[in-house]
């Protein structure tokens, strides 16, 4: 789903950039916030056309002494061109909220809409996006986190290159464009050669690291797209941590607008 | 079984209604299914000596409901089946079984046919539901009326630019579940649910029909609705039963009504309104029902969300027999969202008439235990000294009850 695309897609640099890799650090002709930009865009521009996605999400929950949880979901996405993308995510396990699903059309700028559906009294409900900072099923990860990471949601600074595991990576700053994220900033390691996401670091409203989000075992599909299957969250603060396992990804499901309406949350199953 | 005649004729009009469910499975190559459901354990306690002679203290309770499902032909057909079971320790009434669903569902691109029997939501307010009226309402389950009775319907659904049009039509009607005399709480005369009068000829085999409109608009979501038929709720007429003993007798009478509902999304903030017209031979009934819903995230740097919930509810209440409590009143309510991994919740609310002394209490609560199981909490307060005002009758009805779900 685009919640995670953008993450696992990672960030580049303007094709530009990107032919004369070495002009960025050397020459500095352009502005660090241009840089950082253009990383974003790029990063955007390598992922699009991957059309719709279809994945399963076990999440693992951990408290500070160690004691793990679970939930499993699943998560359909359609690619929009013109709109941020359209997601569903159905809800498996545990039990008692199994057939709960949550659809969101998210848009380039703030807020997106979210509906969510409750099984049991077939209730079809808009929410309020901007609780965005709120945890997504008690987990590290906020609503936020996992939503449409779309390039004009940030306002981008290109902080220095940073070698880790033999990798090449840029290292951004991204401030959240909407002032009810929960977050004054995040960190973001890019690898040079494939512009994807493998560490982000999130800092609070008090400016003190939060969250570290590490993904790890990308896999290319269709001989194009990067996605991650695994990615660990750990609240510094709080001593808890989140795992979020992702598997059984297919592309060109024949996806369409009907299947991420209103009425397709009481279908979903 | 609140009335066997009436429950031996919704049976047989079951199986026609789900006879093309039947024939649709029997024909499509067999699909493995899925099995879902839960079984619950309460227990009912009473603050208050009963009013009611026949009445207890104390009550328990077991129910179970599981739920089929089965997708085929590229999961544009399904098959749902959801049988309810509730066994009352005190109440015959309450002890009962229901067929929550049964329906074939057939998607097409633009379009989709439920035929069998559904359920259906409609609204946005939190208090009352206003303009929720395709389901009757299992009263006996809670004095909410957010758990509904299965209906027989044939629902037509169209996807458009425009926004989504649903056709139904609904064969048979469902009389309202009541209290018996040792359920508790109850109205101080036990509803004879076994002698309806309906206005119609046809009693429950009036054919009724609804139309909905529904569409959103950036962030306005709106729905609008018509409806001529059975109405969903009776008036509550005094009168004797076969025995000779005072009773309520349940008259349903023929309505058209007329509603809407809309919620903005802005922020924070839901606005929300439900609102209806209806039509009954003994006069007309306007009723309206809204409000907002703030909600503050991460309470006190917490994970905490805290809802604010105010809605005022009017109801003009012009005709005889149909009274509500909510006529002139405002619903306070705050709605914690713990946001932990046993997604822990806590909405305490009350609801204050503001021409007379009736006020209503309410706390609910619940809360996952382990991965499978959940506990929930609900008390309930009616405080009231005005003998006209239907939550009179339930005055000293104060209780609180658990329930324990075993999910599967």
């Amino acid at each position: 789903m685009k919640l995670m695309r953008r993450l696992e897609a990672g960030v580049g640099v303007t094709i530009a950039l990107l032919l004369f890799g070495s002009y960025l650090t050397v020459a500095g002709a352009e502005t660090p916030e241009a840089q950082g930009l253009a990383i974003a865009v790029e990063a955007d521009r390598r992922d699009a056309g991957f059309g719709d996605t279809q994945s399963v999400m076990n999440m693992v929950l951990r408290n500070r002494h160690g004691q793990e949880t679970s939930r499993q979901m699943r998560s359909r996405t359609l690619e929009q061109f013109d709109d941020g993308d359209k997601s569903l995510i159905i809800f498996d396990d545990p039990a008692d909220v199994k057939g709960t699903a949550f659809l969101t059309h998210s848009h380039k700028t703030p807020p997106d809409d979210q509906w969510l559906y409750l099984p049991a009294l077939k209730r079809v409900k808009r929410i309020a996006s901007r609780n965005k900072s709120g945890p997504f099923m008690g987990s590290e990860f906020a609503y936020e986190d996992l939503s449409s990471q779309e390039v004009e949601k940030y306002t981008y600074t290109y902080l220095e290159n940073e070698m880790i595991d033999g990798r090449d990576h840029f290292v951004i700053q991204r401030v959240p464009v909407d002032e009810k994220s929960g977050y004054t900033r995040q960190i973001a390691w890019l690898d040079t050669g494939e512009y994807r996401v493998f560490k982000v670091e999130f800092y609070d409203r008090k400016e003190s690291l939060q969250k570290t989000l590490t993904i790890t075992d990308y896999q290319q599909y269709l001989d194009k797209y990067w996605r991650a299957s695994r990615m660990d969250m750990v609240n510094h603060q709080t001593g808890k941590s989140t795992t979020l396992l992702w598997s059984d990804y297919s592309f060109g499901n024949g996806f369409t607008e009907t299947d991420f309406n209103r009425n397709s949350l009481s279908k979903a199953r | 079984m609140s009335d066997d005649r009436g429950h031996k004729r919704f049976r047989s009009q079951l199986i026609t209604a789900s006879l093309a469910a039947s024939l649709a499975i029997a024909q499509s190559p067999a699909v493995a299914g899925e099995w879902r459901g839960n079984a619950s354990a309460e227990g009912w306690w009473f603050f208050q000596s009963a009013l009611q002679p026949e009445q207890e203290d104390s009550n328990f309770s077991v129910a179970f409901e599981p739920e089929y499902f089965t997708d085929w032909d590229d999961g544009d057909q399904r098959l749902v089946f959801t049988p309810f079971f509730r066994w009352d320790q005190q109440d015959d009434e309450r002890t009962h079984v229901d067929i929550r669903e049964l329906y074939w569902q057939k998607s097409l691109s633009s379009s989709e046919l439920i035929v069998g029997v559904g359920k259906v939501f409609w609204g946005v307010t939190e208090l009352r539901h206003l303009v929720d009226v395709i389901n009757q309402t299992d009263l006996v389950e809670n004095l909410d009326q957010e758990e509904k009775l299965g209906q027989p319907m044939v629902q037509l659904t169209f996807l458009t630019d425009w926004g989504t049009l649903d056709l139904f039509v609904l064969p048979y009607f469902r009389e309202r579940t009541f209290s018996g005399a040792k359920g508790r709480p109850r109205a101080p005369l036990v509803v004879d649910t076994d002698n309806p009068v309906f206005q119609s000829s046809a009693e429950q085999s009036h054919v009724d029909y609804s139309i909905r409109w529904s569409h959103y608009f950036g962030d306005w979501d709106i729905g609008l609705a018509h409806f001529s038929g059975t109405s969903r709720d009776p008036r509550l007429v005094p009168g004797l039963n076969s025995q000779g003993v005072p009773v309520f007798i349940p008259n349903y009478d023929q309505i058209d009504q007329f509603s809407l509902d809309l919620q903005a999304t802005k922020g924070s903030w839901l606005l929300k309104l439900e609102a209806l017209t209806r039509d009954f031979t003994l006069g007309r009934n306007n009723a309206a029902t809204g409000g907002f819903e703030y909600t503050l995230v991460g309470l006190g740097e917490s994970a905490i969300d805290l809802g604010l919930l105010v809605e005022y509810l009017y109801d003009d209440n012009n005709v005889p027999g149909l009274v509500t409590a909510f006529d002139d009143d405002i619903f306070l309510g705050t709605r914690f969202a713990f946001n932990d991994t046993q997604s822990t919740e806590l909405l305490l609310g009350g609801s204050f008439d503001l021409n007379q002394h009736s006020n209503f209490f309410n706390i609910e609560g619940s809360r996952r235990i382990g991965q499978t199981w959940k506990a929930e909490l609900e008390v309930r307060i009616f405080d009231n000294d005005v003998p006209t005002d239907p939550f009179f009758a339930l005055r000293d009805d104060d209780h609180v009850r658990i329930i324990f779900s075993k999910y599967f």
